[in-house]
């Protein structure tokens, strides 16, 4: 009998702008090596995978990260103490520095995690990705992080446009003249906060990879896939896995160097003469992941495996010209559970 | 003719069908042709120069010799550029 594992996944928001709880979740239930229970953390009442029933088992809601790692721990023990947790695999960027600060307290009480330490997930931040790029080799459009208007003012007649206004989660601008660069920066500020990045617009195909780290510097997984679609929030809406040796080949360097451990998407602007340009690495699965499942290699099931102490091989191969469309579908439900989870925050 | 064109191999790695659809499997990029550009691309894949495949094509179809060497250039400059001739 197959041992049964309860997995708590974050990011259930399969809306326009997806976050990929709900394709890490579908890619694990899809390995046949273990059974699970999932319980979904959420932060919203209408994320919808909280009432994907043949999905998630149980839900219940976490508090937002500016909350602080005490309310979020407080929170976890007692999911804990009613689910009996295994695993955990929080996929926000926001929330992914509290799980790490929390990641050997969670140990403690039995829950594992698989997430890259503080320096790794640090050092691929967007305000450090050029001088992480100079430091180990890697093209990274060079850029100024702003904390503060008069810094973007003075250096106004320095810009070359266009260029990229970016917040520092997410959210980024094309800005063509300094009146849209100002107005990025507000509208991005309002959003995310300081600091702003300003960052050289780089010409290319953009082609984005989902990479799996061991922790020791191994590549267990790469996916190269090109956008076929894309939304006016610059989501892949539609996209196809490539056969690129050159794309393998920067993941690979990027786990390496940094001794990654987890899922990570490396979103890569290639230019017309070939130079692969780093434009953000992002420290947890991207929500196109369940393709790497459905190509050949389960990135979500294989994390759950290292995660639970496994030692896993890295895959040889994959299926190339596998595409995914993404769809919207109208889920039905009841007030009734609605009511439960705005009420109780559980569901 | 055919100066420009010195090499008319087709990528290996690329994907063809019988019906003239192409997939470059390193951009991504896919392409549909007529009839016509499926047959000239299914000789390209036999390693066919641009000669042979002017011969063949001509001998088969009702077309201007002249005229085909020009189209033909045309199409095999148009695979060089989205990557699917070497």
């Amino acid at each position: 009998m197959k041992k049964q594992l309860v997995i708590a996944v974050t990011a259930l928001n399969a809306i326009d702008s997806p976050g990929p709880g709900v394709a890490v979740i579908r890619a694990i239930r899809e390995c046949a090596d273990f059974s699970v229970r999932i319980i979904g953390l959420s932060y919203e009442a209408l994320e919808p995978g909280l009432y994907m029933h043949d999905l998630v088992d149980k839900t219940y809601q976490i508090p937002y990260p500016s909350g602080g790692t005490d309310s979020l721990m407080n929170r976890l023990e007692y999911i804990h103490e009613e689910e009996k947790l295994d695993l955990i695999i929080p996929n926000f960027d926001a929330e992914l520095f509290s799980f790490i600060k929390l990641r050997d307290k969670l140990k403690g009480m039995g829950i594992s995690t698989f997430l890259p330490d503080l320096n790794q997930f640090e050092a691929r931040d967007k305000i450090k990705l050029y001088d992480f790029g100079q430091k180990n080799g890697f093209l990274v459009p060079k850029d100024r992080v702003i904390y503060e208007l008069r810094e973007l003012k003075n250096m106004e007649e320095d810009l070359e446009y266009p260029i990229v206004v970016k917040g520092k989660f997410y959210d980024a601008v094309i800005a063509r003249n300094f009146d849209q660069v100002e107005k990025a920066y507000y509208k991005i500020m309002s959003k995310w906060g300081l600091p702003i990045i300003i960052q050289d617009f780089i010409k290319g195909t953009e082609i984005n990879i989902a990479a799996l780290g061991d922790g020791e510097g191994n590549t267990i997984s790469v996916i190269p896939m090109r956008k076929l679609y894309i939304t006016d929030k610059g989501k892949a809406w539609a996209g196809i896995t490539l056969d690129d040796e050159k794309m393998i080949a920067l993941a690979r360097k990027f786990v390496e160097k940094t001794k990654w451990r987890g899922g990570c998407e490396l979103e890569v602007m290639l230019t017309d003469d070939g130079k692969p340009y780093i434009m953000e690495v992002n420290p947890r699965f991207p929500a196109w992941i369940y393709l790497t499942a459905a190509a050949g290699q389960n990135q979500p099931a294989s994390l759950v495996k290292m995660a639970m102490g496994e030692k896993v091989a890295p895959f040889a191969s994959y299926e190339i010209g596998k595409i995914f469309i993404r769809y919207a579908w109208d889920l039905i439900t009841d007030i009734k559970e609605f009511q439960t989870i705005s009420g109780n925050g559980e569901l | 003719m055919f100066k420009k064109i010195i090499n008319m191999r087709i990528r290996k790695n690329i994907a063809t069908s019988d019906e003239g659809f192409l997939f470059n499997p390193t951009t991504g990029d896919s392409f549909s042709t007529n009839a016509i550009g499926s047959e000239i691309i299914n000789l390209l894949k036999l390693d066919k120069s641009p000669v042979e495949i002017t011969e063949d094509i001509c001998d088969r179809y009702d077309v201007d010799k002249i005229l085909f060497e020009r189209d033909l250039e045309d199409f095999t400059s148009l695979l060089k550029e989205y990557s699917i001739l070497e």
